[in-house]
């Protein structure tokens, strides 16, 4: 009866194309067809926030969301917050702080909380403000005030860096509490896609060569 | 998803007219069911319980978009989101309990995406903004291919997930007329917690006190607390009748007896809502008029 059909967004700032069925759920897209399995499915009725994303920059529950909704839209999506293998301030102060622990509600909390600092336009939000931001991502590890924590800091490293440029500083003590906690680095940076990784996996497996994480981790890259 | 991708069928029309068709002719096989933010749908498609396999796509339809602010009210177009709601600056102003109500349902990310239509479609006797529409004499438009309908609100729930609209009838706006001057609007929603949760009792009150020789101006509604949302009609009766004070509000409490018919389900029980739902009348007389806290 229904056909997959085509369609077109932007991922991460790159232009995507996929046929997929209309009603398939943008998170299955996003981790089927376009191998981004940062996003996480937890409860998949839109209570944990576990696959939150970023929909034309609104945070929403991907797992409630029909592909095709998303044609000609722009996706941000765990991947996308990190530049390269650089974190962002965000990420390493998740690492730093303990934001991150058993990691599976860590991309939908960290799409959440980049998209409450780029509403926050510079300011450092209150820890009420984080806490509503984040209401709608479950966390049983950390008790939240951690997470709470990790995004204050990440506000205020990145305003005293646009005031004083002291951000390469905060950056080497960051990176080397991240390599003294290598999972948690790896928590915060989901696995960009490999290049091929649209092909069979044995080719894929077989050409990835050894990667390293922006802390110097040796970091397996075949998983 | 535990329901068959491959089965499923969207149409997605791009004018109003068209989608009116495609309903209208939908009907006499198997009827298209509407989808505008999918967070109520998804959950049922996730859970593999919605029988339906053919969906009609809202999102592109601009006449169900945006919010119309008149002296007279506030016209609220089908596909506006919780978000936007809670972010408008009249609705802010004017119906604040609305801009409440939108902040509470669910969280930013079902805010983003859920529609004050697909909350009165859905029909969950626990909708966050219903009790605000019944509070307010809401009207509630439809149109199909025969033409256009205004509903009051306090009409359109017939019973449990029951609409009092016809299959091929599709909800385009919401019309509130502007409270009476002076009144005092109150939201409240009482849950296990307070984002993402359902509601155990939900409840919006309006107060305008006499004016002109008139009777004061009271509205009481209730959602969780019956099959449908429910205005306390003895409670308000009896707060028409007498000079605000202590023994008023807890003779309203004692007719709210009669108004609401809760039950023992998975979020809560009969006893704790039925309490609950006087504690919140309480709350807001007091927070209303100060006379109500006077013996």
């Amino acid at each position: 009866m229904s056909k997959s059909i085509p369609l077109k967004f932007v991922v991460n700032g790159k232009p995507t194309q996929v046929s997929v069925p209309p009603m398939k759920r943008l998170l299955d897209v996003l981790r089927e067809e376009c191998r981004l399995t940062g996003t996480k499915e937890g409860c998949g009725e839109g209570e944990c926030g576990a696959c939150t994303v970023l929909l034309d920059g609104q945070s929403v529950n991907s797992c409630l969301v029909p592909a095709f909704q998303a044609e000609g839209r722009k996706l941000i999506t765990v991947e996308g917050l990190a530049k390269g293998r650089r974190l962002t301030l965000l990420q390493q102060a998740f690492v730093e702080m303990g934001g991150a622990q058993c990691g599976i509600c860590t991309p939908g909390i960290l799409v959440s909380s980049f998209e409450l600092l780029a509403r926050s336009k510079g300011c450092v939000p209150s820890e009420d403000e984080v806490r509503e931001a984040l209401a709608g991502n479950l966390c049983r590890c950390t008790g939240y005030q951690k997470i709470v924590d990790s995004v204050r800091a990440a506000a205020s490293a990145a305003r005293r860096g646009a005031k004083s440029k002291a951000a390469p500083r905060a950056k080497a003590k960051v990176a080397k509490t991240a390599r003294a906690k290598p999972r948690a680095a790896k928590r915060v940076r989901a696995k960009a896609p490999k290049k091929d990784a649209a092909r069979p996996a044995k080719t894929a497996r077989a050409k990835a060569p050894k990667t390293r994480t922006a802390t110097g981790t040796k970091r397996r890259s075949s998983r | 998803m535990k329901t068959a991708l491959s089965t499923l069928v969207v149409e997605r029309p791009k004018h109003l007219d068209e989608a009116l068709g495609i309903l209208a002719a939908s009907v006499v096989r198997e009827r298209t069911i509407p989808i505008a933010g999918g967070t109520d749908l998804f959950v049922y498609l996730n859970a593999g319980t919605l029988r339906g396999t053919r969906y009609l796509d809202l999102g592109r339809l601009r006449e169900l978009r945006g919010i119309e602010v008149t002296r007279a009210g506030v016209v609220i177009r089908a596909l506006t989101t919780f978000y936007e709601l809670r972010m408008h600056r009249d609705i802010r102003r004017r119906l604040p309990s609305l801009a409440i109500a939108a902040s509470e349902v669910g969280a930013l990310q079902i805010q983003h995406r859920a529609t004050i239509a697909g909350n009165i479609a859905n029909a969950s006797p626990a909708g966050d903004s219903l009790p605000v529409l019944l509070a307010h004499d809401a009207v509630v438009a439809v149109r199909s291919v025969r033409g256009r309908r205004d509903i009051p609100f306090a009409q359109f729930h017939l019973g449990y997930r029951q609409l009092a609209i016809e299959p091929d009838e599709l909800i385009t706006e919401v019309m509130i007329p502007t409270p009476p001057s002076g009144a005092f609007a109150f939201f409240r929603k009482v849950g296990t917690r307070r984002a993402q949760s359902i509601s155990k009792v939900v409840f919006c009150g309006l107060l305008a006190p006499h004016a002109r020789g008139r009777d004061p101006h009271v509205r009481l509604a209730y959602g969780s607390v019956a099959p449908v949302p429910v205005r306390a009609l003895h409670a308000e009766a009896t707060l028409r009748g007498g000079r605000p004070s202590v023994a008023l509000a807890a003779q309203a409490r004692a007719a709210l007896a009669d108004d609401i018919a809760p039950i023992d389900d998975i979020r809560s029980n009969r006893e704790y809502r039925l309490e609950v739902a006087g504690n919140v009348l309480d709350q807001f007389l007091r927070a209303a008029d100060p006379r109500f806290s006077r013996r």
